[in-house]
């Protein structure tokens, strides 16, 4: 595989979000519009990439057995750089993604990238996965983002598109859920054609 | 009275998956049969409350004292996947059978949202202990309530009609969608 296919992966073949259907907690949660939705995946995508980095490393170094709570700590001490960096320059958007930044330790998208594909392959092409994968999972939670915020009060990313409140439910919890399984059905339905 | 609130506001008002989106993935990952979804309901319920009893502990003994509140995400994901380990083993020695009951779940339970989640709302809420822990089982009641509500439904759409496309994932978080609705109706309860 050679390191372009490696880093458009994530986008459509092996999405995060739409087609293995990992790290749902943060996509469903934080999703009340696109610029949160971009936050989140762009915070996502620091962590991957560093821990991919780190881990990729040192894979030589842990042994067997300890692996995981290895793998565990290097994306905690991440996480905690991410957390701390957006309290002291992002205050709003730190705000309002709230208890889901500290939840990236246990996204299973970054421990999952760090076990199947970081701790088997070199510097570089763990760099590119997690830098694929990361920007994929943005691009899903933008997507998904932007479709409750236009439905739910006709707007997208801040910009008042239709003037008044539309259907303030999408913007809700319920909304996530909803949406999110119409979206993988239309793709289900694109990928099938 | 205070407890009473606690309890009924996390159980139905502010359900922890259905209006939180904390523990997700088992939601969605385990609810295909009923008895798991039972199964899974009983080591959430375990784990959670022995989880936030520690980091509580951890966060006002250690953390605290030492100026070291920063670790705390750190801290908080070590102690509870340790305490996955330990639990496993403890029960695997003393109460095969509930081992038995429980035994798959475990492993899955470290990188469940909902443990983090309420160890960290615990500790931002500044319950003390016995709130704390109020607090934590009944958020996995609120879990094991959703999860064996929703696996009860998907049981019973397997039977059905469904268009290809909806089939599996779409139409399970259709589902959990209008489950979330009626959860909506408890707003403004306490």
């Amino acid at each position: 595989m050679n390191q372009l296919q490696n880093f458009t992966k994530g986008f459509i073949k092996e999405n995060p979000v739409f087609i293995l259907l990992l790290g749902m907690c943060p996509t469903l949660g934080v999703t009340t519009s696109a610029v949160n939705g971009l936050g989140m995946g762009l915070a996502t995508t620091f962590v991957l990439v560093m821990s991919n980095l780190a881990v990729s490393l040192i894979k030589d170094f842990i042994p067997d057995k300890v692996r995981i709570p290895a793998f565990i700590v290097i994306i905690a001490t991440f996480v905690t750089i991410v957390e701390l960096s957006m309290q002291a320059y992002t205050p709003a958007l730190f705000e309002s993604l709230g208890l889901f930044i500290p939840l990236i330790v246990v996204n299973c998208i970054v421990l999952g990238r760090a076990e199947a594909f970081a701790s088997k392959n070199n510097v570089l092409s763990s760099i590119i996965d997690g830098l694929g994968m990361g920007l994929g999972f943005a691009f899903a939670l933008t997507l998904l983002g932007s479709v409750r915020e236009f439905l739910g009060g006709g707007a997208i990313f801040g910009l008042k598109v239709i003037p008044g409140d539309l259907m303030l439910v999408f913007v809700l919890a319920p909304g996530a859920f909803i949406v999110l399984g119409y979206l993988i059905a239309i793709i289900n339905r694109l990928r099938k054609a | 009275m205070e407890y009473f609130v606690i309890i009924i506001g996390s159980i139905f008002v502010s359900n922890i998956v259905l209006t939180q989106f904390l523990g997700i993935c088992p939601f969605l990952g385990v609810s295909g049969k009923l008895s798991t979804s039972i199964g899974m309901g009983g080591a959430v319920l375990f784990v959670i409350t022995i989880a936030t009893m520690f980091t509580w502990l951890m966060q006002h003994y250690v953390l605290n004292p030492l100026g070291l509140e920063f670790m705390q995400t750190i801290v908080f994901i070590l102690v509870i996947a340790a305490l996955v380990q330990m639990v496993e083993i403890i029960l695997k020695k003393i109460s095969p059978s509930l081992f038995q009951a429980l035994g798959v779940f475990l492993p899955l339970i470290t990188t469940n949202c909902a443990v983090l989640g309420v160890a960290i709302l615990t500790v931002q809420k500044d319950f003390n202990l016995l709130e704390g822990v109020v607090f934590a089982m009944s958020n996995a009641i609120g879990f094991t309530l959703a999860i064996v509500l929703f696996a009860g439904i998907r049981e019973h759409l397997d039977i059905m009609d469904i268009p290809k496309q909806m089939k599996g994932m779409p139409i399970a978080l259709l589902t959990a969608g209008i489950l979330a609705l009626a959860f909506m109706g408890f707003t403004g309860l306490v």
